[in-house]
């Protein structure tokens, strides 16, 4: 695109309206890989995939292969799967161990902290003009390991990843926290991937804290899939006595999570499996001792910006909704458990998760289906002139209270209307001040 | 040469192979669950691209551990099946269009005897075509392993492997039987 895109009037928050243009058009794609992906924090994995020297996982970051590898030496690295010489693929395989990765084109060979190590023919052919050292693979410059998680940024000026979580992190530690309040502690036990015809941002509002497309998964709530399936609804009620909350981070992560009250009890969940119940009541009470008045804080679903999604306890674990053109995505979950937490629970969270999560899910197979006819029906002339509805409670927040956060007490589209905004300050190319801080202009209704 | 019994219980358990993929086909979800044991097994793993001479030990998940496609039980499929009646499972809310294809049967174990056969483990191909709303296709290309039981004249499933031949799922759902 030699002329700027027009992103202000596509996104007016004053209005509370979005142009349906970038769910749907090739150029806003295209300005959203050069100037968003190639500068905020993405989610790459998790080092319970890699936990010896020379293993690797394939990862992706946008449209684009990634390797995450721990070196000899056991450090951490991501880097562009794509060779120096010509750009073949350097890694195929999806997971595995290895002291170098050799091209299968020419046979370059780099070793696991990237280095350009093998060069055939070398002396006859490139001495005294190739220098080895300039040559390794492309790495990111920017890379965070939190609690287990792995993230990476293609922009050398971004900030510290804690200060582009900010608030949000109170939220993300209720994720990768042990059930019982220790940090981290948790492991990937599985990887879905699997492509569907939708943009990737319905995917990623889907986690913002769309607590309003409930009725969606009626089918599931009526046949009752839950732990606690006797009692119906698609997961335990562990919520009940809770305070919901929708909360926007000024970096444009937002979720919806639950503030307990402060003489909170353990909710029975888990019916149908006394010893996993017995457990979690366990962790239930050794997290609020452990956490005192923190403990109150629990998850529900979030996304950090711009495509990490979790879903916080039933059931556990991050999505990743990898952008593949305007109207296809390509998701990757993550399921998470604490590494220590005894095999029978274990396996009744993993039944659990297949049977609600992803696209042989019972509850996520209806929000597939939703995201790619909304993206169908947003594709025609006459529907690219009528925005979509950002209207929900406009205005109906309260910044720092009683969280750090924009905070809604009812269901909002403050979270994604926050997002949008950092959304279009990404694609107007702004400076990292901006794109972590405060609005400049405020909606009307405030 | 095989003894005439053999053929004729391939025959039988073709037949079976046959009435089980029409029922799905007609949409006779309730009778197919008849047709599944009370201890089924029911795994479709997921498929890992891996080095040359891994595949035995890493290329697909494992039943029991992990997660798969699917690693459940009757119970489970018995719930699918009454939220596609519902009527509000919006992913086959219409129903979609579904035709199984099964072929390259063959009887891979019989106990005791193919002349007093109780149980039986039968490898077959599938080809599975979905066709949704108005423009969605998916074909669906694997292998599957199933044990059945007879029960009375008539057999049930006990366990079903489904091998299918994707790494990266290509369909934006799995919400149909296989
Ligand atoms: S492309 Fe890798 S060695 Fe030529
Ligand atoms: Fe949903």
């Amino acid at each position: 695109m030699t002329t700027p895109l027009p992103i202000d009037q596509m996104i007016d928050l004053r209005r509370g309206t979005i142009s349906r243009e970038i769910f749907v058009s090739p150029e806003f794609y295209r300005e959203e890989l050069d100037r968003l992906f190639t500068r905020a924090w993405l989610f790459v994995g998790h080092e319970s995939l890699i936990p010896k020297p020379g293993d690797f996982y394939v990862s992706r970051m946008g449209e684009e292969s990634v390797i995450l590898c721990r070196d000899a030496q056991g450090a951490v690295h991501v880097f562009l799967n794509s060779c120096r010489h010509r750009g073949m693929k350097v890694c195929r395989y999806e997971q595995g161990n290895t002291s170098l990765f050799v091209c299968p084109y020419h046979s370059w060979s780099y070793t696991t902290d990237g280095k350009l190590q093998g060069v055939p023919l070398y002396r006859a052919l490139y001495d005294g003009t190739l220098n080895r050292e300039e040559w390794s693979l492309i790495e990111v410059p920017k890379l965070a390991l939190y609690k287990g998680t792995v993230w990476a940024s293609w922009d050398p000026a971004a900030p510290d990843f804690l200060d582009y979580l900010g608030g949000a992190i109170d939220h993300l530690d209720q994720v990768l926290d042990c059930r019982d309040g220790r940090p981290g502690g948790s492991e990937v036990i599985g990887v879905h991937k699997w492509v569907f015809p939708s943009n990737w941002k319905f995917a990623a509002e889907n986690f913002l804290g769309d607590t309003y497309h409930n009725p969606s998964h009626r089918s599931v709530d009526m046949i009752g899939i839950g732990p606690n399936a006797q009692r119906g609804l698609r997961r335990d009620n562990e919520y009940n006595k809770g305070q919901h909350a929708w909360v926007g981070h000024p970096a444009g992560h937002g979720m919806h999570s639950v503030l307990m009250p402060p003489t909170m009890e353990y909710e029975p969940s888990y019916a149908q499996y006394p010893a996993v119940d017995e457990y979690f009541r366990h962790c239930f009470y050794e997290r609020k001792r452990r956490l005192g008045e923190k403990a109150r804080l629990l998850p529900f679903t979030g996304n950090i910006f711009p495509n990490a999604s979790y879903h916080g306890r039933q059931p556990r674990g991050i999505c990743v909704w990898h952008p593949h053109s305007p109207t296809e995505t390509e998701g990757w979950r993550f399921f998470l458990v604490d590494a220590d937490a005894p095999a029978e629970v274990k396996d009744v969270l993993r039944r659990f998760y297949m049977r609600y999560s992803g696209p042989a899910g019972m509850t996520e197979q209806d929000d597939m289906e939703n995201w790619l006819y909304a993206t169908a029906a947003s594709k025609g002339t006459i529907a690219r002139r009528h925005p979509f509805n950002y209207q929900m409670s406009m205005g109906a927040y309260r910044t720092d209270d009683p969280i750090r956060g924009d905070v809604s007490l009812q269901i909002t589209e403050q979270t994604p209307r926050n997002y949008y905004r950092v959304y279009a300050s990404y694609l107007n190319g702004a400076p990292w001040s901006e794109l972590l801080g405060r609005p400049q202009v405020r909606t009307a209704a405030e | 040469m095989r003894p005439l019994a053999w053929y004729q219980l391939r025959e039988e358990i073709e037949e079976f192979l046959y009435f089980e993929a029409d029922l799905l086909d007609q949409r006779r979800f309730k009778e197919w669950l008849d047709l599944l044991a009370e201890d089924l097994v029911y795994f479709m793993p997921m498929r890992r691209n891996v080095k040359f001479g891994q595949h035995a030990e890493r290329e697909n998940t494992k039943q029991g551990e992990g997660i798969s496609w699917f690693d459940e039980d009757k119970w489970t499929l018995g719930k699918r099946v009454e939220q596609v009646l519902t009527g509000v499972h919006y992913a086959e809310e219409p129903l979609s269009r579904v035709t199984h294809m099964v072929s390259n049967v063959r009887l891979l174990d019989v106990r005791p005897s193919a002349e007093d056969a109780q149980e039986v483990t039968v490898g077959c191909r599938f080809l599975v075509y979905q066709n949704r709303v108005e423009y969605e296709n998916h074909t669906f290309i694997g292998r599957r392993t199933d044990e059945l039981r007879r029960v009375g004249s008539s057999w049930q499933i006990v366990r079903r492997e489904i091998i299918l031949e994707q790494n990266v799922l290509l369909a934006k759902n799995l919400s149909i039987f296989f």
